[in-house]
């Protein structure tokens, strides 16, 4: 099926230590097909994943470079750790694009067997430019070191439709399917910025082929834009040390001794196993961290109908092997098998559902006033099938909403879907309007920040409510955390680079509630460690969750129980087994400053990346209305009392809420005051060419876009 | 199932059993490439050997254990990609591995170690042992 428009022959490179050496460059517009070399500088200051993503990334754009201009790239490489097996989460692709939604890089990260497999197939990392005339899928066959191109035009788009038809295509029987993945996005990824990807893996227990999501910033978005409608990679073979590791007995030994870790504990502490990521629901809820109705809460009496207990008792199927690559015994990606669908062109059919994850019963259940198991596990499924980021398409509805609760936008202005918090058929059919590009889908997918443009151009909306509503910064729409209460959090989410999501920095337990973190210096440097360590994740290939999902029975009693020693320990240990290097733990943290730096620099040279791009929405702050302020009274006339020597008795309601406001606003600039200080930038938030110095990136490239903002 | 048992009362603690083992499948006196392990305490010994309860089973990550026409849990060194899980997730911890070996080993009842015995401590029966 479909005719084949190109071939290329190439001799897969062997790995050595982590690295094959080699990164692939395909521009779709004229089916150029080129090999690369990895260089030592390359290796040197990137080191992998993301950081030769946004090397590339960089070396292919200018600043005028959008997200549908022909020059933008899809770059992905899984890092030198990158497919070992004998650690929990060593499966993860970075991707990295200019994004529809920030016009800045964005970055988001994927399991599956893509991947590793692209890797074993002889590929460090894997360029895309260019523009297709005609949808194309691209194929890898690493065993037999062919590309493929052909036309996919007769192909279905939706993922669980198209991802099963290819894998069958490309394997050459059942037993062979767990040697093909695919990337692949959906119908409703054309008519909207929030567009993801989903990298398959099959489980052949289940027998079927299932998800994890490079999901943020509309990276989906841009893959249909360049009329690519899959890469299919298939590698036959996986062995323990297709790395070449420089040693292996150490990696084996770490390995063992994390996995008996995850056998002993798991029970007693996150239940990863059991639930995954969604078993944090109820402890949200509990600490008024769960958004719930645009974040306006922090939870709700009715949570108890979507905690964990009734997934797994009622929706999920227990006993399997669970993990997105092979050797993860964390295992979180859940799955409710046979799920009946009741709306939507797949009605009637039943599926597997895979998840829900925690940002799933957050996002479209709590924060879209849902709280209905098998609504959030339809919506999961059509989020994931239509090629959707659900933490996008939740935070962006819950907006939505509560634009209509506040009367800001009318049902007919939404062309008469009745959405508002709580009704799930008209969400549903919201998603089955972005999958069809009609009527409101086709504004409901292009992100907060356009809309709040268009609700007050259009529709005469209220532009200071909507800034103070809308849960964006830099265009990215915030992940699932209520934070009011958490200043450094309200920091980790508006300073991360790419966006607000919680990748970079989750510091509300020791924040708000153990209160290890209380001055600014404190905050600072939380938000300094923090975003550095979890940005190496992303340079090496793994997954954060092993990290602090589940932590060694001693913890408690090490000096810096958050920063998990011994598993940070456990990482340096890995790295070296399979590099050969010898780095400790502070070479690990410079490691990621490289390019934790490089990184705002280069949404500098985009545009953004300065003070101003920094802000948060008031939402994020504290309470925007008066309902908010009541929800939470006592907690607030007694900061007003306590923290700016006021009686609350003597004053209204609205000045109470304008006073708290002032000193929270407050609190926040000089929150970034301290931040920048400690992250080396100006107070404009500019990297200082002496801080690009110091880390051995004062690059004629970074200099160039830094010194003119001095 | 086959099963491999092991009657401390007559057991020696000779080790004869664990030479028996590594010799026979990585060709070393090596007791750390033994599938069997006698445990001394106060001149007692205790065997660790595979129980064949197949826990193992469902959450190897490469779906490489399986439970033979005998009832013995074997890994498929062809499917197996080494990431040690079972090991880390053995509760009776006999589920071994060695430094340079990529995938791991196990007791599969092979009766081996049984002949090698002097004192008749080690004997393969056929067994109901609850599977988990």
């Amino acid at each position: 099926m479909g005719a084949i428009l190109k071939e290329y022959r190439y001799t897969p490179a062997k790995i050595v230590r982590g690295y094959s050496g080699k990164s692939l460059y395909i521009n779709v517009s004229d089916l150029r097909i080129e090999e690369k070399t990895i260089t030592e500088f390359m290796k040197e200051k990137f080191t992998g994943g993301k950081g030769f993503d946004l090397w590339y990334l960089w070396n292919a754009v200018i600043p005028e470079t959008r997200w549908d201009s022909p020059e933008n790239e899809i770059v992905m490489s899984v890092g030198p750790l990158g497919g070992i097996t004998q650690y929990s989460g060593t499966g993860k692709t970075l991707v990295a694009s200019i994004s529809p939604l920030t016009d800045i890089p964005i970055d988001s990260n994927a399991g599956g067997y893509f991947g590793p497999l692209l890797k074993f197939s002889g590929w460090d990392a894997f360029e895309l430019q260019g523009k297709a005339e005609k949808e194309i899928i691209i194929f890898i066959d690493g065993n037999n070191g062919l590309i493929e191109i052909k036309e996919a035009e007769e192909y279905p788009e939706d993922s669980h439709v198209l991802a099963e038809q290819l894998t069958r295509e490309y394997a050459d029987d059942e037993n062979d399917m767990v040697n093909v993945s695919v990337v692949c996005t959906g119908s409703a990824a054309k008519h909207g910025f929030m567009g993801m990807l989903n990298f398959s893996f099959y489980d052949p227990r289940r027998q079927t082929v299932r998800f994890k999501q490079a999901a943020r910033g509309g990276l989906g978005t841009i893959l249909c834009d360049k009329k690519i409608k899959a890469l299919v990679v298939k590698y036959k073979g996986v062995t323990p040390n297709l790395n070449n590791a420089a040693d292996l007995a150490t990696i084996n030994k770490v390995g063992v001794k994390y996995h008996k870790e995850m056998h002993d504990l798991d029970s007693k502490q996150n239940k990863m196993r059991q639930i995954g990521t969604a078993n944090t629901v109820m402890i949200m809820s509990q600490y008024d961290l769960l958004p719930t109705r645009n974040f306006q809460t922090g939870g709700d009496p009715e949570v108890v109908k979507i905690a964990p207990e009734v997934f797994i008792n009622e929706w999920l199927t227990q006993g399997l092997h669970d993990g997105c690559w092979y050797g993860c015994t964390m295992s979180c990606a859940k799955c409710a098998d046979h799920f009946l669908l009741t709306s939507g062109p797949y009605a009637g059919e039943r599926v597997t559902v895979d998840g829900p994850e925690y940002e799933c019963v957050a996002g479209l259940g709590a924060n879209l006033g849902i709280f209905d198991p098998q609504a959030i596990l339809e919506e999961n499924f059509y989020c994931d099938t239509y090629g959707i980021d659900l933490i996008s398409f939740a935070t962006c509805t819950a907006f939505i909403m509560e634009c209509r609760q506040r009367g800001q936008i009318t049902q007919e202005q939404m062309g008469g879907l009745d959405l508002r918090f709580g009704n799930k058929d008209a969400v549903l059919e919201l998603l089955h309007l972005m999958s069809r590009g009609e009527g409101f889908g086709r504004l409901a997918g292009l992100g907060i920040r356009k809309l709040k443009k268009i609700f007050v151009e259009e529709f005469g909306a209220d532009a200071d409510l909507l800034e103070d509503i809308g849960m964006e910064v830099k265009g990215l729409e915030y992940a699932e955390y209520a934070h009011k209460e958490s200043l450094a959090q309200q920091g980790g989410f508006a300073l991360a680079t790419k966006g607000p999501q919680h990748d970079e920095a989750w510091l509300i337990f020791m924040d708000m509630v153990n209160k290890q973190i209380p001055t600014f210096e404190d905050k600072a440097n939380a938000l300094y460690y923090f975003p550095m360590f979890r940005t190496w994740f992303g340079l090496v290939g793994l997954c954060k969750l092993p990290w602090n999902d589940i932590v060694p029975a001693d913890n408690h009693k090490t000096s810096e129980p958050a920063k998990v020693p011994e598993h940070v320990q456990n990482y340096v240990d890995i790295y070296n087994a399979v590099t050969g290097e010898d780095i400790d733990k502070d070479e690990l943290i410079l490691q990621s400053e490289r390019v934790y730096q490089f990184q705002r620099v280069f949404s500098v040279r985009m545009g953004k990346g300065e003070r101003k791009d920094d802000y948060a929405p008031y939402r994020s702050l504290g309470p925007v209305s008066r309902e908010e302020y009541l929800s939470r009274q006592d907690l607030y006339d007694k900061q007003l009392s306590e923290l700016q020597g006021l009686d609350p008795e003597v004053i209204d309601l609205d000045e109470k809420i304008a006073k708290l406001r002032a000193y929270r606003e407050d609190q926040y600039e000089q929150l970034m005051d301290a931040v920048y200080r400690r992250r080396g930038w100006t107070m404009n938030g500019i990297p200082t060419p002496e801080r690009l110095r110091e880390i051995g990136m004062d690059l004629p490239m970074l200099l160039e876009v830094v010194e003119p903002k001095l | 199932m086959k099963i491999l048992t092991h009657k401390q009362e007559l057991c020696n603690g000779c080790l004869d059993c664990e030479v028996a083992c590594s010799q026979t499948y990585y060709k070393t006196s090596d007791r750390n490439y033994s599938a069997i392990r006698i445990i001394e305490n106060n001149k007692t010994y205790r065997a660790r050997k595979c129980t064949q309860c197949g826990e193992c089973i469902n959450m190897c990550t490469a779906h490489a254990i399986y439970r033979d026409h005998n009832g013995v849990v074997r890994i498929d060194k062809k499917k197996c990609v080494g990431c040690l899980g079972c090991v880390g997730f053995c509760s009776e911890l006999v589920m071994f591995y060695a430094d340079d070996q990529e995938v791991p080993f196990k007791c599969i009842a092979c009766n081996v170690c049984s002949k090698a015995c002097p004192t008749g401590a080690l004997e393969i029966l056929i067994s109901q042992v609850k599977e988990r």
